[in-house]
């Protein structure tokens, strides 16, 4: 019988929650890595018992772990090139994964500073993997987005790390500012009809595109407007806060933006606002339903300045019409003296027949619909703050 | 024998309790300390030391003998009491927060 696996990395730790295809009783593996920041974990679409977890602390730096057994061991990839794979003692040689920024010349233009929040020029200086992307049809090539925002591609299983430098050196890299939560590449979208296209969004950049498999990349934020920049349709500098796109219609895009909702039926060549009815377009999450492609989910926060939901009540909205029109999803979620945040990677879709939907809050609750968001309930109630939230179907 | 204490979380990565012993060839200094620390513990790499810079993490400081050593230079002989092994090399979290 087939099942789920939902993967989620906490501010403390990460876990992991199964359950068979009902959705209905869960069990709950962690805290792995306790005490440390898990940003991001996520399997391989080519092969599931593949997860790649992005481990960090501002003491520590940053660890890349892999586990080759649906994560029930973890490993550090970075076993250096030529060198034994264990210690005399047996222990496993691995180190701590370098992201070395790629300012040569040959692979992309020398480049060294970005805009800080006070427009002063900045060096470009590596905090975390936010986002780990594996590929769609290679368990070993991964993909990661990172604090100062750059695009790094491994294509041995974790163990090394090359910067597609082209996206940094496109032409407006060093205009790019941080947004409050840093300067990170936070979104990674890979085209499954089209190997040599990739999506990716930066805080607060905004939205890029590859079509040449990520030498060359181009912003796609045209239909934008931002009215806390100083030029509100800029070709750069938007706070895009995340991107989702179904599989199943490549080239139709969503976007949650700092304010507004938006859309794209060309591959993010123009974008419009589909916010409608919402009660406030602020968010950060934004994600499709597995086989209906007109159908949405976000969950609005108040504002910019109160990150948590509007008159304490816990709601996702839905819109089965591609935007403009969206329902309010209560059922099973708290509705009143509710003040949680649903942080920007902290939703998800299986693809079971009737959808699954999962979202992670700041307060450590994990809400778990198996059917596409009519009912809800929690998995968890007191993890700690959930960064992300991702889900695996395991046959 | 260079005792080194490392903070809870480095001992986890390294799957270590308590202490660790290292033998240290030539002069004893942070770097070199640190060096057989990571030869010793590639998974250490990066979390103490900058792997590129390396630099000290802006988090982590170095004392011994009740002395901070965080700002010293990474070639300064370490004091006897360390050399000896009668006095562990200290690797500490700064702590952020209250």
């Amino acid at each position: 019988m087939s099942g789920v696996r939902v993967l989620v990395g906490t501010r403390k730790g990460a876990f992991i929650l199964t359950a068979d295809a009902k959705r209905e009783q869960w069990e709950v593996s962690g805290p792995h890595f306790a005490g440390w920041e898990l940003y991001h974990i996520k399997g391989s679409p080519a092969d599931p018992n593949r997860l790649y977890a992005s481990q960090s602390s501002g003491w520590f730096g940053q660890i890349i772990q892999r586990s080759d057994d649906g994560g029930k061991t973890w490993l550090q990839p970075g076993t250096p090139p030529g060198e034994p794979t264990s210690t005399p003692e047996g222990m496993p040689l691995a180190e701590s994964n370098k992201f070395v920024y790629d300012t040569s010349a040959e692979t992309g233009k020398p480049l060294t500073t970005h805009q800080f929040y006070d427009g002063t020029p900045h060096p470009w200086e590596f905090k975390r993997v936010w986002h780990l992307e594996p590929s769609l049809t290679d368990p070993d090539t991964v993909y990661a987005g990172v604090e100062d925002a750059a695009l790094f591609r491994s294509t041995d299983g974790g163990q090394t790390w090359q910067e597609l430098a082209g996206l940094r050196g496109h032409g407006t890299g060093s205009s790019w500012q941080p947004g409050a939560g840093g300067m990170c590449l936070h979104s990674i979208i890979l085209d499954p009809s089209d190997p040599a296209r990739i999506f990716i969004a930066i805080s607060a950049a905004g939205a890029f595109r590859t079509d040449d498999a990520g030498k060359t990349w181009q912003p796609i934020n045209r239909g934008l407007h931002s009215l806390y920049i100083p030029n509100p349709t800029a070709e750069v500098g938007h706070c895009v806060h995340h991107i989702a796109m179904s599989p199943s219609r490549p080239g139709v895009l969503f976007m949650q933006k700092h304010w507004d909702v938006l859309r794209s039926d060309d591959a993010g060549d123009s974008w419009h606002e589909i916010s409608g009815n919402l009660p406030t377009d602020f968010g950060f999450v934004i994600d499709v339903h597995a086989h209906e492609p007109e159908t949405i989910y976000v969950v609005p926060i108040k504002s910019d300045s109160e990150h948590y939901v509007p008159d304490g009540k816990l709601r996702v909205y839905r819109s089965r019409t591609g935007g403009n029109e969206w329902e309010a999803l209560t059922k099973g979620l708290p509705q009143k003296d509710c003040y949680v945040n649903v942080l920007r990677d902290a939703m998800a879709v299986d693809s079971l027949d009737s959808c699954g939907v999962y979202f992670g809050t700041t307060g450590g609750q994990v809400y778990a619909s198996a059917d596409a968001g009519d009912s809800w309930a929690p998995i968890v109630r007191d993890l700690p703050a959930v960064l992300s939230v991702e889900v695996q179907v395991l046959k | 024998m260079i005792r080194v204490e490392l903070p809870s979380h480095l001992r986890t990565l390294a799957k270590v309790d308590g202490e660790v012993q290292l033998d240290v060839q030539g002069q004893v200094t942070l770097r070199s300390v640190l060096d057989a620390l990571e030869a010793r513990y590639p998974m250490l790499r990066g979390t103490i030391r900058d792997q590129v810079s390396g630099q000290r993490r802006p988090f982590l400081r170095f004392f011994a003998c009740g002395e901070d050593l965080s700002h010293e230079s990474p070639d300064a002989p370490l004091p006897d009491a360390v050399v000896s092994g009668a006095e562990p090399l200290l690797v500490l979290g700064a702590i952020a927060g209250g």
